[in-house]
């Protein structure tokens, strides 16, 4: 893929340009991954665990040390291989909702992720739980239609808990695999936004007992610091449990997972690597680091 | 978990100097290191935070000491000043064509809050100019973008003009011009789709619509949570597009926007508007003094210049 072939460039670059592990090599790694929105206590964690380790492993080729930088980061991302795929209920309905701040795109990624199990031999079912931006309901629908899934919707205006219920009733009769749950994109310091998401939660809690099996935030890759904050809030609201990396395909990084799974051990589950509905990958930790580093 | 302020940061070395007269090399070099570590936690890209911060070391060393401040109080007034001449003036005015009608053009990344804005914009330019625009629905590729502007017309009350999501966004925007004529709007803001920077096909269409409409603004709209990635968008985009401003949206939430810093010492280009929140009246004069601040935790600063 594209991220794997640009890989070269920036790291090789660097290691290229030095031949031995000195400080000034550290210091343009951490330029780096700072360019990559990892954030700055992040990057000085992680060099600093690079620094022991080179000195412990005796490294003082920078070539030699290239591949411990790419463990060192994957390792941090991902504990184990199961962790980032969504968790699907065999036997029963799954349930996934989708949650984030404006614009990230939770709509889209639900397109993508309605395709992929249609394209499983799954029956989908979308809930229009945004009821607030304009145009969100018939976004939602194209999408539906563009997959060929069905949308439950109301009108404009109306309460996000009660479009959910009415979803859950409806996968329930007509017992689909898996529901889809679209919310409005909320800032994380509105609170009354904030509950009314918990409430969103709830009313699926409480038609499901062990609903919803998901809930994924939405984050733009090209957001900087703020996306912790983002997952912290979120998580706190709706307990997330796991993360959707969107807009990867351009020149931003999202770096900030790195710091979201250190500090709130959220693991990247999905990335979204453009508009169209084939373009969601699973996360792959190996295959995002290289791309940290490409141009 | 907001990130500490600058003043938080530079508290500790700021304890150190108190008392002391002069300001030495090494207590600079500590502060500076706090500077950057402040700005970078606020998502200033890293080279501009380099330049910035060789520039106020220069003056922070240089300088005689102000009879009326503290050492540490200079520092802090050294980098909020160089802050707030890099943000530059306010300028939240919307440029009028000789000839009417006034293109503004509305572009950027995806989901940037581009729709949004255009409706922002019209409903600013009516009731504070007493204008009468023509909102442009030439996002055919995003489900649902007309939709979207449409209702936000419908609020708003005022004409939405598209051909649909077969046409071609270029011929939208022309004849888009001819209606304009027709019926007497003074302003046509066009609502473009988001793409990346890097999409050079797309990034042509812009180019396009910039010939035929030859808009007196194009507008970049910015998400205020952008992070080291904004000087390459803001690059890009002026680049190939000669920006006339920059709005920044989604300032009513907790982040401290750096990227505007950023995009203004790559491009240039003033910040004209800031989006603060989602509904149509939602829409601000950029205060460049105020981002500074916000960028800093400078409410906190300012009080630490009284209190060192
Ligand atoms: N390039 C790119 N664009 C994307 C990707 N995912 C979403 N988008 C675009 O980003 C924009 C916003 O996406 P939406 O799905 O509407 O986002 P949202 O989070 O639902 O937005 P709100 O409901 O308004 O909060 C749209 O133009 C999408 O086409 C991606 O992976 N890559
Ligand atoms: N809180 C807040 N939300 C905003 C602001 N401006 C836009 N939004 C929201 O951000 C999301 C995206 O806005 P749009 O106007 O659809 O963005 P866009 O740039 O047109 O998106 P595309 O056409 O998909 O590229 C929507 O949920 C808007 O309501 C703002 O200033 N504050
Ligand atoms: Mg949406
Ligand atoms: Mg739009």
């Amino acid at each position: 893929s594209k991220t794997r072939e640009s890989f070269v460039s920036k790291m090789n670059d660097l290691v290229s340009r030095y031949r031995t592990v000195d400080e000034e090599f550290f210091e343009e790694l951490e330029d780096l991954l700072i360019s990559a929105d990892v954030g700055v206590n992040t990057v000085m964690e992680l060099i600093d665990d690079l620094r022991g380790e080179a000195k412990r492993q005796n490294i003082k080729d920078a070539k030699d040390i290239q591949p411990l930088i790419s463990e060192k980061l994957a390792e941090r991302l991902q504990k184990d291989d199961s962790e980032n795929a969504l968790n699907v209920k065999e036997d029963e309905m799954t349930v996934i909702l989708f949650v984030g701040v404006n614009g990230v795109g939770k709509t889209t990624t639900i397109g993508k992720v309605a395709h992929r199990f249609k394209e499983e031999g799954k029956s989908v079912l979308l809930a229009a739980g945004d009821t607030f931006r304009a145009g969100a309901i018939e976004q939602l629908s194209v999408w539906g239609e563009r997959v060929g899934v069905d949308t439950i919707k109301q009108q404009e205006g109306s309460d996000p808990a009660a479009v959910m219920y009415d979803a859950i009733q409806a996968a329930k009769s007509r017992q689909v695999d898996v529901l889809l749950c679209d919310t409005a994109g909320r800032l994380q310091n509105k609170v009354n936004l904030m509950k009314e998401l918990e409430k969103v939660k709830r009313v699926i809690s409480r038609e499901i007992p062990d609903a919803p099996h998901e809930v994924l935030l939405v984050l733009d890759a090209t957001t900087g610091q703020n996306a912790l904050s983002q997952a912290k809030t979120f998580s706190e609201a709706t307990d997330v449990s796991g993360i959707a990396l969107t807009k990867l395909d351009g020149t931003a990084k999202g770096g900030i997972v790195l710091a979201i799974r250190q500090e709130l051990d959220i693991p990247v589950k999905l990335v979204g690597l453009g508009e169209g509905m084939d373009d969601l990958q699973t996360f792959d930790a190996e295959q995002y680091v290289h791309g940290l580093f490409a141009d | 978990m907001a990130f500490e302020g600058l003043a938080e940061r530079l508290q500790g070395t700021l304890d150190k100097i108190r008392g002391k007269g002069k300001v030495t090399e090494a207590d600079v070099k500590e502060m500076m290191r706090e500077v950057r570590l402040a700005l970078l936690e606020a998502d200033v890209n890293f080279k501009v935070v380099k330049q910035f911060v060789n520039r106020v070391k220069e003056r922070a060393v240089g300088q005689e000491v102000m009879k009326s401040l503290t050492p540490g109080q200079q520092v802090i007034k050294v980098v909020n000043d160089e802050l707030k001449e890099l943000m530059g003036g306010e300028q939240s005015k919307i440029n009028v064509a000789d000839k009417p009608p006034t293109v503004v053009m509305m572009v950027g990344l995806q989901g940037a809050g581009k729709t949004t804005t255009t409706a922002k914009l019209a409903n600013h330019l009516r009731k504070d100019h007493n204008r009468k625009p023509l909102l442009v629905g030439a996002d055919v590729y995003r489900p649902a973008a007309i939709d979207q502007l449409e209702t936000l017309g419908k609020q708003l009350d005022m004409p939405v003009f598209s051909l649909g999501t077969e046409a071609n966004p270029v011929d939208i925007a022309k004849q888009a011009m001819e209606e304009a004529k027709a019926n007497h709007n003074d302003y046509v803001i066009i609502d473009t789709a988001g793409r990346l920077h890097v999409d050079e096909e797309l990034m042509e269409e812009l180019e396009n619509i910039k010939a035929v409409t030859e808009p007196e603004e194009v507008l970049l709209v910015v998400d205020a949570m952008t992070g080291q990635d904004a000087v390459n968008v803001a690059d890009s985009f002026n680049n190939q597009l000669d920006l006339s401003g920059v709005v920044m949206t989604k300032l009513d939430g907790d982040t401290r926007g750096g990227a505007a810093i950023s995009i203004k010492a790559v491009t240039d280009t003033p910040i004209k508007f800031a989006g603060m929140g989602e509904k149509i009246d939602a829409l601000e004069p950029f205060h460049p003094d105020r981002m500074a601040s916000r960028i800093l935790g400078m409410g906190d600063v300012l009080s630490l210049i009284e209190k060192a």
